[in-house]
């Protein structure tokens, strides 16, 4: 007689997987429906999670294309006079002094407006400037000519102009070439410049030479805004310097302004993702875990008999639970993979037609699967105990 | 010679009062081929679950395979069941999608062979059944006949010291309950230890021992002569412990 000691044989983690599928080959149908839910779920948590994240990840290298080591420089309200304060017209070169500031342009706002024809009215201004540009302009700013050529000594002396893309466009311009009336006299485009998120100002104006606007439109030489563009590391000391640098005698009047800040701001928002969306998704996991538990319960009564002879096999109560737990991960852990398959898929979509760069934060991947694991083992705890605690004689029953 | 099944006054009691066995004593030796009939409520069913081990009694004791199952635990028990007991149902209990091959191999699946070892052995009960050449069929593309011996090799696939079928041709015609009558005594020829459940006299009139069951209690306990020819094979083993008593002989109908 075999006095052997009953310890039962393990199942091997590959067996495990084998039982834990056998009930989901059988049908098909349902599983795609108890994990659809939780497919949804992950989905929509992994969608607005990857749109937010790809469009901050596009603000992100926008800002550093643009850098964020531009300072503005305007004048603020007068305190004294009243009225809008004037900036001394050697501010722009005592900037460039300081240490550290790498690039200083300047504008001049002009009275004349810019007009395509006679036949418009002087009034009628369609929103755009017109503008006096110091050479250096378009280094701080780091602007590009997207056709023509940008002003310089030899045609910033005649009736030359360059439009910012939105002048541009509200003009009817395409080519240089092209002539415009400033005030009560055409003046020729020599160039266009490109789109400049950090001086939207600029993009609807009409640029003219300092000195053509001195000489023909009765600019005064005071500057209204300066770009200072600086080394990185100096932002901070420059900023604390601008004011009393540039008007020396009333640096009150001055107002120092960061134009990507507002960027920056954007992109930490973008960052927060929408709360409402992200909820909707977490219900709609909640409630595919309630299908799979549900699904689990009606499979366990389903195989009453399976189990009872599983037991008679020699099925210890922690393999038919751990059976039943596997199916129920396997059963959601399919839900969660569709779920960030159609998520990540969604945001990429988004982010194509968008123009965007299509991310999808790891983590969030990871968080998905992870809930879509918590979730299995939940719904399919209860089941599993249920089947464990079956009476195998079960299985010798007919029918 | 040693006992695969000693019942020792068991005793089982239902929730609800009813008393489905009432001292029972029961002692099977290795090599037995015997039959346990009875009317309909007496209590088979239930003494086959006790002596499988898939119930326990209200009272007395049951010592299967020399382990006294009152000190095991459902994990022990567990254990008891995949190396030492078989068991074949009326309603074969077959996995639907799967082969006969893989239906056998899931009779070792709780033995800790590897899967390959498993299906290698279950390879060779199909052969022993008479079925090598179903191996990839699955269920319903089987004969009743044909899944029932299924069923009965994932039983023996890995030789257990007792094999326990209830009404194993109960959902047969005769022809292909004689093929699955025909096996078992084969199987018994090899050395099998097999106890059967069935309402059909005849089938159990064939058998070398009967124990009759009648409101929970053993009335007759009846041995055939030894040898005898049960089948084309012929019995080469197992002679029961000579029944003194009540040596009722019985025709052998089967072939
Ligand atoms: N789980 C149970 N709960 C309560 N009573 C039960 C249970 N199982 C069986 N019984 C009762 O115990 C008695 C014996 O039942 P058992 O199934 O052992 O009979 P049987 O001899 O196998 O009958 P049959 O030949 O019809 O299969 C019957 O009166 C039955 O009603
Ligand atoms: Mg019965």
């Amino acid at each position: 007689m075999p006095s052997d000691r009953l310890t039962p044989a393990r199942l091997r983690p590959r067996d495990v997987l084998h039982v834990g599928s056998a009930g989901l080959r059988n049908r098909p149908m349902r599983v795609v429906l108890s994990a659809l839910g939780i497919a949804i779920g992950i989905a929509t948590m992994i969608a607005v999670v990857g749109i937010s994240a790809s469009s901050k990840t596009q603000l992100l290298r926008q800002l550093d294309e643009l850098g964020t080591n531009m300072l503005k420089v305007a004048p603020g309200e007068d305190l004294f006079n009243g009225g809008t304060a004037k900036l001394p017209e050697q501010a722009p070169g005592m900037i460039s002094r300081i240490a550290g500031v790498e690039h200083v342009g300047a504008t001049g706002d002009l009275k004349p407006t810019v007009r395509r024809s006679e036949k418009i009215p002087e009034s009628d201004t369609g929103g755009l400037a017109v503008k006096a540009a110091g050479e250096d302009l378009l280094k701080a700013l780091r602007g590009t000519v997207g056709v023509g050529t940008w002003l310089n000594d030899a045609n910033g002396r005649y009736p030359s102009v360059v439009l910012g893309n939105v002048a541009a466009e509200r003009l009817g311009i395409t080519t240089p070439g092209q002539q415009v009336l400033i005030g009560k006299r055409y003046f020729t485009v020599i160039g266009i410049l490109d789109p400049l998120p950090l001086a939207p100002e600029i993009e609807r104006s009409a640029l003219v030479g300092w000195k053509a606007a001195s000489t023909l439109l009765d600019f005064d030489g005071h500057p209204t805004q300066i770009y200072e563009r600086s080394s990185d590391a100096s932002v901070d000391t420059v900023h604390k310097l601008l004011a009393r640098t540039a008007a020396p005698e009333n640096p009150q009047n001055v107002k120092v302004s960061s134009p990507s800040a507002a960027l920056q701001a954007k992109a930490a928002t973008e960052g927060a993702f929408d709360n409402l969306l992200l909820g909707l998704g977490g219900v709609a996991l909640l409630v595919g875990g309630v299908g799979v538990a549900n699904t689990m319960i009606i499979s366990v009564l389903e195989r009453r008999h399976e189990i009872g002879l599983r037991r008679s096999l020699g099925a210890t109560r922690g393999q038919i639970r751990i059976q039943f737990v596997t199916e129920s991960l396997l059963l959601s852990g399919l839900g969660g993979l569709a779920g960030v398959v159609l998520g990540s898929a969604a945001t990429y979509v988004f982010a194509v037609s968008g123009g965007m760069p299509w991310v999808v934060p790891p983590w969030a991947v990871g968080g998905g699967f992870a809930a879509t694991l918590l979730i299995g083992s939940v719904a399919g705890l209860y089941p599993a105990v249920r089947a464990a605690r079956l009476s195998p004689t079960l299985a010798l029953q007919a029918g | 010679m040693t006992a695969v099944v000693e019942l020792n006054q068991v005793t089982k009691k239902y929730p609800g009062g009813v008393a489905a066995l009432r001292g029972v004593d029961l002692r099977v030796a290795h090599g037995e081929l015997l039959a346990i009939v009875g009317p309909s409520g007496s209590g088979k069913s239930t003494l086959l679950h006790i002596v499988g081990t898939l119930d326990r009694p209200t009272a007395g004791t049951v010592a299967i395979a020399g382990h006294d199952v009152a000190t095991l635990s459902d994990r022990r028990l567990s254990a008891l069941r995949a190396r030492h007991i078989g068991f074949v149902f009326q309603s074969f209990h077959l996995v639907a999608g799967a082969s006969a091959q893989d239906n056998v191999a899931e009779g070792l699946l709780y033995s800790g062979l590897t899967r390959a070892g498993r299906r290698k052995r279950a390879a060779e009960a199909l052969e022993r059944v008479g079925l090598a050449d179903r191996m990839h069929h699955r269920p319903h593309e089987l004969s009743g006949g044909q899944r029932q011996r299924v069923a009965i090799a994932r039983a023996v696939v890995g030789e257990p010291d007792l094999l326990l079928a209830d009404e194993p041709t109960g959902a047969l015609d005769s022809a292909s309950g004689e093929t699955v009558v025909q096996l078992l005594h084969d199987l018994n020829a090899d050395g099998a230890t097999i106890a059967v459940i069935t309402h059909d006299s005849e089938i159990a009139g064939a058998l070398p021992r009967q124990v009759r069951i009648r409101d929970g209690r053993v009335v007759e306990d009846t041995r055939a002569k030894p040898p005898k020819p049960t089948g084309p094979t012929g019995p080469t083993g197992p002679t029961g412990p000579t029944g003194p008593t009540g040596n009722e002989e019985q025709c052998q109908a089967t072939d």
